[in-house]
């Protein structure tokens, strides 16, 4: 295989050396049944409940507030089903027009099968929530608030205690789909009043298939997966051992290395975009550039398709993602980028970067390097070329 | 991530014929930056031979749209106008050693640039505006007549196809109803057309039969059988081939489409006067 250049870091990680050793033993030595009555089953349950306090940790909850899922999807779901199974009276969700297909899709589906009310937050060019609107749409009427707390795309962090607050004043419940925050900046759920909390695994270094969701204390809880007793009655099915001890592993390395996400892979990002935008004339980053996760970079190219910089990117082997509709097989362009109200001219060209503790300065020197030459050449051959080069290069 | 044929990969690192023609005596310009992909395609055409002398191409978009692009400027080279104006979208894909059906209209975008720039150097209308009809899909700006041109030029009989083809419906989605509506329509209407002008090729019944079953088991089967359905031929009778659907397809509203599209495939592999009938498996 070519030398790899990672840079998509949001769309997943690589499970971190530490954690896939910790993982090991798991599948042939230590393979048995956390609930069987047996010391050689049981002794798991152990590696569990320590991997559960090491996750509750790194959350500022405590551990009987852990549900593991089988990762961020299933997580949205039993939160939301769960919140509105418990609020038979009230038909409303509130929730953004940003958010992951794995809130979005549920909540339209909802809207069409079951009649309920979804009403829906804007976002501005920045990305960022407009809080009177926030005020005015959660209500007594509201069941469940629903807002992510950085979005997959942009990077941009939404102010999710306040939002919780309001919920709060109006006897909804809040779930926040936290998949790309946690391990990236510091969470303490505890002075929150969030009710329901999502992640995954595979965002942060530990493997795939594995999530958990925080429930607040005394949140009432109807279960999704129903089966046996595993996880307190709160979600079925044999425990996926091998993956709980690797996010319990993953939380702590997150916990020790949260430091090193805000300064040194920050500084990557920062030197990403800045020598791109220095480089690279007409394009443009999305998103607000303050309230941002450390390791995201959105940016626009405008006059060339997201796709083809993909592509040419990938032959360089550079992997990042783009909003292209093209690389969705949809025909429509990311709706994150479409709420903001990015100019069509940008949004087939945007193309996110997110980086990992993993990312290295020549892996960025490497794209510095690299992209100008692409982007000029897909310019070259494009009937819209000089409008590129007419303009100047823009941060919004 | 796409499958893309070597072909595509090829035409797309290295594309033939890129940038302006100083001489060019006919430009068409399809698509735009709103929509996500354009094509602007300049030909030198000899006067005297209406011979393509020179083929040159300007591509903002995805990587099988500049491959196709790429494939339209080799594919007219040096041959004549109408001889060029015969070649589909279809065959673009095919030189291309295919493209997948979600970008179809890419080839279908080489077809329409070389067609606009035939009209501008006959000084023509642009046949876009030929077809301009009503407009169906307000996102991508899809006239009916525009769907109802590509439904019978490439057999279409599921708006999901309509959508790969011309991206009409690929937005909001609330014109599926229409498409549908077209689809059907223009189904109809075919079954009462005339005998095409092609003389059909002669075939015996046992070589029909062959050739009936091989289509159902390369094309029509696998496509079935993603939806949990499958197909089984009970019978030819001259030139009506007697199916059974089974699975999904039975209960499936859609199973007139269905049909339909059997019928397609097997007239467009087969033979053009084949006619299906459902019967009870």
């Amino acid at each position: 295989m070519k030398k790899v250049v990672y840079l998509d870091n949001n769309a997943t990680t690589k499970v971190a050396p530490e954690v896939f050793e910790a993982m090991r033993p798991y599948f042939t030595e230590r393979y048995g049944n956390p609930s069987s009555m047996h010391s050689f089953g049981g002794s798991v349950a152990r590696e569990v409940s320590a991997a559960r306090r090491s996750l509750a940790e790194l959350l500022g909850a405590s551990p009987q507030e852990i549900v593991y899922t089988s990762g961020g999807t299933e997580s949205d779901s039993t939160a939301i089903l769960s919140a509105l199974a418990t609020n038979p009276g009230r038909r409303e969700i509130v929730a953004t027009r940003v958010e992951h297909p794995a809130v979005l899709n549920l909540c339209k589906h909802l809207a069409r099968t079951k009649g309920y009310i979804v009403r829906w937050l804007s976002v501005d060019k920045d990305g960022m929530l407009d809080m009177n609107e926030v005020r005015n749409k959660i209500s007594d009427e509201t069941a469940l608030v629903s807002v992510m707390w950085a979005n997959n795309e942009t990077g941009v962090i939404f102010p999710i205690d306040e939002i919780a607050e309001i919920a709060q004043e109006h006897g909804a419940l809040m779930h926040t789909d936290a998949v790309q925050v946690v391990g990236k900046i510091p969470i303490k759920v505890s002075e929150s009043n969030i009710n329901f909390l999502a992640l995954s695994g595979h965002k942060l270094h530990a493997p795939k298939g594995i999530g958990a969701l925080y429930i607040k204390k005394g949140t009432r809880f109807s279960p999704f997966v129903i089966g046996g007793h595993q996880e307190s009655d709160r979600r079925g099915g044999t425990e996926n051992v091998p993956g709980i001890v690797g996010l319990g592993a993953a939380a702590a390395l997150a916990r020790k290395n949260l430091v090193e996400e805000n300064t040194r892979v920050r500084q990557l990002r920062d030197r990403l975009q800045k020598a791109l935008l220095e480089r690279i004339p007409a394009c443009r980053v999305n998103g607000h550039l303050e309230r941002r996760l450390p390791n995201t970079l959105s940016i626009g190219f405008e006059y060339v398709e997201g796709e083809a910089i993909l592509m040419r990117m990938d032959e360089k082997g550079i992997c990042a993602s783009s909003g292209s509709a093209c690389t969705s097989g949809s025909l429509e362009p990311s709706h994150v980028l479409r709420a903001m109200g990015v100019p069509f001219t940008a949004v087939h060209g945007s193309i996110r970067f997110s980086l990992s503790r993993f990312s290295t300065e020549e892996e960025i020197e490497f794209v510095v390097r690299e992209l100008p030459g692409i982007i000029e050449f897909l310019r070259s051959i494009s009937p819209f070329g000089r409008d590129a080069l007419s303009a100047i290069c823009t941060v919004h | 991530m796409w499958e893309y044929s070597d072909k595509v990969k090829d035409h797309f690192f290295n594309p033939r014929n890129i940038g302006e023609l100083e001489d060019a005596n006919a430009v068409g310009e399809v698509g735009s930056l709103a929509c996500g992909d354009a094509l602007k395609l300049f030909l030198k055409i000899d006067p005297e031979t209406e011979k393509i002398v020179d083929a040159r191409f300007q591509t903002f978009g995805c990587g099988s749209a500049i491959a196709s692009s790429s494939a339209l400027t080799e594919m007219v080279k040096g041959r004549t106008v109408d001889e060029a104006l015969k070649i589909t979208n279809q065959d673009i894909a095919e030189y291309l050693g295919g493209l997948p059906q979600e970008k179809m209209h890419c080839s279908v975008m080489g077809r329409d640039a070389f067609h606009a720039a035939v009209a501008c150097y006959r000084g023509q209308p642009a046949p876009s505006e030929e077809l301009e009809g009503q407009l169906v899909c307000e996102c991508f700006g899809v006239t009916d007549e525009q769907i109802r041109h590509e439904v019978k030029a490439n057999n279409l009989t599921t708006v999901e196809q309509v959508t790969h083809y011309t991206k009409a419906g690929g937005g909001c989605g609330l014109c599926h109803e229409k498409i549908a509506g077209i689809i059907q329509q223009v189904r109809g209407e075919r079954k009462q057309e005339p005998k095409t002008e092609k003389p059909a090729p002669r075939m015996t019944n046992l070589q029909k039969i062959a050739k009936i079953q091989d289509v159902i088991e390369k094309e029509i089967r696998p496509m079935l059988q993603q939806d949990g359905g499958d197909v089984e031929l009970v019978d030819l009778d001259g030139n009506r081939v007697l199916v059974a659907l089974r699975g999904m397809c039975t209960s499936c509203p859609s199973s007139s489409l269905t049909k339909g599209g059997i019928e397609a495939k097997l007239r467009e592999l087969v033979h053009p006067d084949l006619f299906v009938e459902e019967v009870a498996a």
